[in-house]
């Protein structure tokens, strides 16, 4: 997990072990201690994301298994175990349920990967942008952080307020005053909402992108531009052999929690459409919600939401494998 | 950050600009509708947007405070964002450390199932975490559901992930050898921990400390099930302005305004930690 | 390293030991005990204009309460937004209120999970019997031939409300008694940028209200008599073209209408965008949004032809709120004694006037307080030509699933899609393949 940074910076070497491991005085009288330092550490984030979310997702796998429709969630146990029939109503995508729920798989995957890569487009090049000072820099990084200042269900419902199709600023703007559509256009309902969804959701979360790519550029050793410049290596290209690669090691978990989220994320489209979304702005998050609270399947509910699991782990572990190695091998 | 080493390009220079300034309006546009709407009286409101209201009224400032026990929420999110916020970026601190300093057996296993969490929806373990939390509660008498104390407990536990991954990339960064002279200096390990690394990682720290405020200042769902009129907060409070009677859009934005500049004027004091540390001297 | 696969193997155990205990579920069926009489949590819906409001209006009622009989009822009023979750986290984990109100449509969905206290006849008996309530809100408090799993609240139904100087200007003398003649109306009263009707196309219930009443008028049913989904039959097809019609072929909706979701179509109404409004008990919301009485009059719902009563006349749901004890209480005197004193001749009065709604209790429903002209047509409706929602287990399903249904095609006419039979049955096809198979 070191970055390429730290090696080259000061030529250091970046050993791996426990400091202060090759002192050979302290090696034996430490050494029960140490062993044992690292897990009672860990101890507190384990016991609670234990209890917080390892074991309801347990429970939330055995739910997968059951018929737990209204009437058996006042007793779990009298819920018939109904096998993997969940899982084949999921899946069945020739049958409404299935179908809605690939449709709504895809919507999702669509909307994740444009709202992760603008998020991330956006917060990188701002903060790349305000590395030097200027006047003012202050005053807007602070400005740039308000969209992330404000409670989801304020900022959402102003969306919404901007959004509406007789009333709404966005209507106002294109339609009265720039005149570039023949008539006022939806925006949360019908086909427009997807583009309104991925407007809030950019708005929304880019400032956290830019919170986190910031706070990695401060990590770049001045020395490393300066050599740079010395060389006779213009802005861009500083920018793309020294800024960006330094960056990779947030980047790896900048984009994958991004990701994480954004394809989970409920508030957002919760409060933008209400309980039942558009067809073409159906996020997986929402159509689980209705699956299981609308409608009060809990079974179908918690079987779709294993699958998701299913998914985005490999995606997951698919994405780790492929940076860790492009980082491995880039350091070289 | 100071200037860059090199005289810039005006190419990169206007580039810069435009890209500001745009971004600039885009931010901002819902910001100035908030703060317009929030000054007009509820016709205005409900009626064809215009860029200048017709009138400026304060009632909604004074409002607010009526139709919503918003001071009530406010305290409550303050204490339960704020309690989560500390509480993660300690443990999260105390893990990171571990995963970063030391080889130990399971630590792949360890990080990737603390990754894994972030990948069930959550709507579908709060019927479980509920059901946990009675549980535990009949069992022991602690009183999560329904109390701050256990939608803190849940909150701390959604940044808990990401604060543990962020501040390990953090860590790592920090040369090795600063702790290794702490240690040769007599410190402990956790002596090493808060006096060197903790202080060279504090833009780290202070970003993921406003991370899990933020986490925990905006989450809905749990904390519409979880909480009672006691325990509100104000992500759920501010719903309170759309009743089945009408939206009172211009309350909405009063009270979304007055309870957002504490926490913008916040991010304004932290920043300045945002943008020292390592460079400011930590390592030469 | 043993010390890491110990704790693995005993994370393990304590998680599955926790699996266990937790599923099984909240404490064991069967009734309340009394173990603490002096105090009742009561969960209340928000009728007024704000949560505050009604926590001004209930606890003084309260106090009264407390004063008579010395329990302590603690109030928590729960937005719409979380009542419905809420009651399903309690119902899972048995940890709920004494006493709380519920949306009397979610009647049998909420008895099948067996959380509600079933009103049998001696439980009537407890507070004065069942015949003091008015048939029609009896209707809507569970499935037929079961013990109801609530009692009556508040009442309402819907109304055509019109804008009295609008119809004034365009020459219209009365308000439209069948459909076609408020097309007709409507017509006339669509144009320069003010419209005849204004509608809730986003929002499912009331979608899921006026279609129902459609399909009445067209003599068909969503359920087959034993309780099975049945959207696509002719009836209903037409029901829902008709409804979406208004906006679509008739155009005497506009289009804007079809997203709205928070009650947009009261305010356009109020401020004189829309001529009519078909709503439930109105008058304190177009109150509150400045509108004075004197400007609108109240008619009943149109009906396809005559005039409104049974069968294919009905005219509206029957509307309201109805009031549950949990079944996992730990005060089930004080809470039938809390419902009887809710539900008393008195506090139905009190209550009633300041939510503007109807009482369900016929001797408070006399009162010379709910016989102005509004409340007449009302209580008219109520009494004769209101229908009560299908009560089966899944009525929150067909909420959905339908409801959702026409928001699409409402998304559709608004878009200047062809709204046809075909386009219709499709949509209500899809939403009955998503209904339970059990």
């Amino acid at each position: 997990m070191t970055t390429t940074v730290s090696t080259e910076a000061g030529g250091r070497t970046v050993r791996k072990d426990a400091p202060g491991a090759a002192r050979g005085s302290r090696r034996r009288t430490g050494r029960l201690r140490r062993a044992g330092l690292p897990y009672f550490l860990l101890l507190p984030a384990l016991i609670l994301e234990l209890l917080v979310h390892l074991v309801p997702m347990v429970i939330g796998i055995v739910m997968s298994f059951k018929e737990l429709t209204q009437f058996f969630i006042r007793d779990w146990s009298t819920a018939p175990w109904s096998g993997l029939d969940n899982y084949t109503v999921s899946v069945d995508f020739d049958a409404p349920v299935g179908e809605a729920l690939l449709h709504s798989f895809l919507v999702t995957v669509a909307f994740t990967l444009l709202s992760v890569g603008l998020c991330w487009l956006i917060g990188t090049a701002a903060a790349i942008c305000m590395q030097d000072t200027f006047r003012g820099r202050g005053l807007l990084r602070a400005l740039f952080l308000v969209p992330y200042a404000l409670p989801v269900y304020a900022a959402v419902i102003t969306w919404v307020f901007m959004f509406q199709h007789d009333n709404g600023l966005v209507n106002h703007v294109l339609h009265d005053q720039l005149h570039l559509t023949d008539k006022p256009s939806f925006w949360l309902i019908g086909d427009n909402s997807f583009y309104a969804l991925l407007t809030v959701s950019v708005w929304k979360g880019w400032p956290f992108a830019f919170l986190i790519v910031m706070a990695g550029l401060q990590n770049i050793p001045r020395e490393l531009y300066e050599a740079a410049a010395l060389d006779g290596a213009g802005v861009w290209k500083q920018i793309r052999h020294i800024t960006l690669p330094s960056l990779s090691a947030v980047n790896q978990v900048l984009v994958l929690v991004l990701f994480l989220w954004t394809f989970n994320d409920f508030n957002t489209p919760y409060v933008l459409f209400g309980r039942t979304a558009p067809e073409a702005a159906d996020l997986i998050s929402v159509h689980i919600y209705q699956a299981s609270f609308v409608t009060w399947n809990f079974g179908t509910g918690s079987a779709m939401s294993v699958l998701l699991l299913l998914f985005l782990l490999l995606v997951t572990g698919v994405y780790l494998a492929v940076t860790s190695r492009g980082r491995r091998t880039s350091r070289v | 950050m100071s200037d860059s080493p090199m005289a810039q390009p005006s190419s990169f220079v206007w580039t810069r600009r435009v890209f500001l300034t745009l971004l600039t309006g885009f931010v901002l546009l819902p910001v100035y509708v908030m703060i317009s709407s929030s000054l007009k009286p509820l016709a205005d409101v409900s009626g064809k947007f215009r860029w200048l209201p017709s009138g400026l009224t304060i009632r909604p400032y004074i409002d607010i405070w009526s139709t919503v026990p918003l001071a009530k929420y406010f305290g409550n999110s303050l204490i339960v964002a704020g309690a989560a916020t500390v509480c993660s970026v300690v443990i999260a601190v105390f893990s990171a450390y571990a995963v970063s300093r030391y080889e130990f057996r399971g630590k792949r296993v360890f990080t990737v199932t603390v990754l894994s969490t972030q990948m069930f929806p959550g709507i579908l373990f709060l019927l479980p975490l509920f059901l946990l939390y009675v549980n535990i509660g009949n069992a022991t008498g602690i009183a999560l559901f329904g109390s701050r104390g256990g939608l803190i407990l849940t909150y701390l536990t959604f940044s808990l992930p990401f604060s543990i991954w962020m501040l390990i990339g953090y860590f790592d960064s920090v040369p090795r050898e600063l702790d290794e002279a702490a240690l040769v200096d007599g410190c402990g390990p956790l002596g090493a921990l808060f006096r060197v690394v903790v202080p060279a990682a504090i833009p780290g720290i202070v970003a993921v400390a406003v991370y899990a405020f933020m986490t925990a200042w905006g989450e809905v769902l749990f904390a519409s099930v979880m909480t009672n009129d006691a325990t509100r907060t104000l992500a759920v409070g501010l719903q309170g302005y759309s009743t089945l009677n009408d939206v009172y859009w211009n309350q909405i934005m009063a009270a979304s305004l007055v309870v957002s500049v504490p926490v913008v004027a916040g991010f304004l004091l932290l920043q300045r930690y945002l943008v020292a540390g390592l460079t400011a001297g930590a390592v030469k | 390293m043993r010390s890491i696969r110990a704790a693995a193997v005993g994370a393990v155990t304590m998680s599955l030991a926790l699996a266990a205990t937790a599923c099984g579920g909240g404490s064991a069926a069967g009734g309340g005990s009394n173990d603490s009489p002096k105090t009742l949590t009561y969960w209340a819906s928000n009728q007024g204009a704000s949560i505050e409001i009604d926590k001004k209006v209930l606890q003084p009622e309260l106090d009264k309460f407390e004063k008579q009989t010395g329990v302590k009822v603690k109030l928590e009023v729960v937005p719409w937004s979380d009542l419905l979750n809420r009651i399903l986290t309690a119902t899972t984990s048995g940890q709920g209120p004494d006493v709380l109100n519920i949306g009397n449509t979610w009647s049998a969905s909420l008895q099948a999970t067996g959380a509600l206290l079933p009103w049998d006849a001696k439980q009537f008996d407890a507070i004065g019997g069942k015949d003091r309530f008015v048939a029609s809100a009896l209707g809507s408090t569970g499935a037929e031939g079961k013990d109801p799993a609530a009692v009556p609240l508040y009442s309402m139904a819907y109304a055509l409300y019109y804008n009295k100087k609008m119809f004034a200007d365009a020459g219209i003398a009365n308000p439209p008694a069948t459909w076609a003649e408020l097309i007709a109306d409507g017509k006339k009263l669509s144009k320069g940028g003010k419209w005849g009707l204004g509608a809730e196309g986003s929002n499912p219930s009331e979608n899921i209200h006026h279609v129902f009443v459609f399909a009445k008028q067209h003599g068909a049913d969503f359920f087959t008599a034993d309780g099975k989904p049945d959207f696509t039959n002719d009836g209903v097809v037409s029901a829902v073209q008709q409804y979406v019609g208004l906006m679509a072929s008739d155009k005497i909706i506009a289009p804007g209408n079809a997203e709205y979701a928070q009650n947009q179509s009261v305010s356009d109404f109020a401020k004189g965008k829309n001529a009519m409004l078909l709503w439930q008990s109105a008058s304190a919301n177009l109150k509150s949004q400045g509108m004075s009485e004197a400007d609108y009059g109240i008619a009943p719902v149109p009906v396809q032809s005559g005039t409104p009563g049974t069968g294919a006349n009905v005219n509206s749901m029957v509307a309201g709120i109805n009031m549950a004890v949990f079944k996992n209480t730990h005060n089930l005197d004080g809470a039938t004694e809390f419902v009887k004193f809710m539900t008393s001749d008195a506090e139905q009065k009190i209550l009633n006037t300041a939510y503007s709604s109807i009482p369900p209790v016929a001797a408070a429903q006399a009162d010379a307080a709910f016989n102005t002209p509004a409340n007449a047509v009302l209580k008219d409706t109520l009494a004769k030509s209101a229908a009560a929602l299908p009560q089966v287990a899944d009525e929150s399903q067909f909420e959905t699933a339908v409801g959702t249904a026409v928001k699409e095609l409402f998304a559709d006419a608004a878009a200047g899609r062809a709204v046809t039979a075909e386009s219709v049955k499709a949509k209500l096809e899809k939403a009955q393949q998503q209904m339970p198979t059990k």
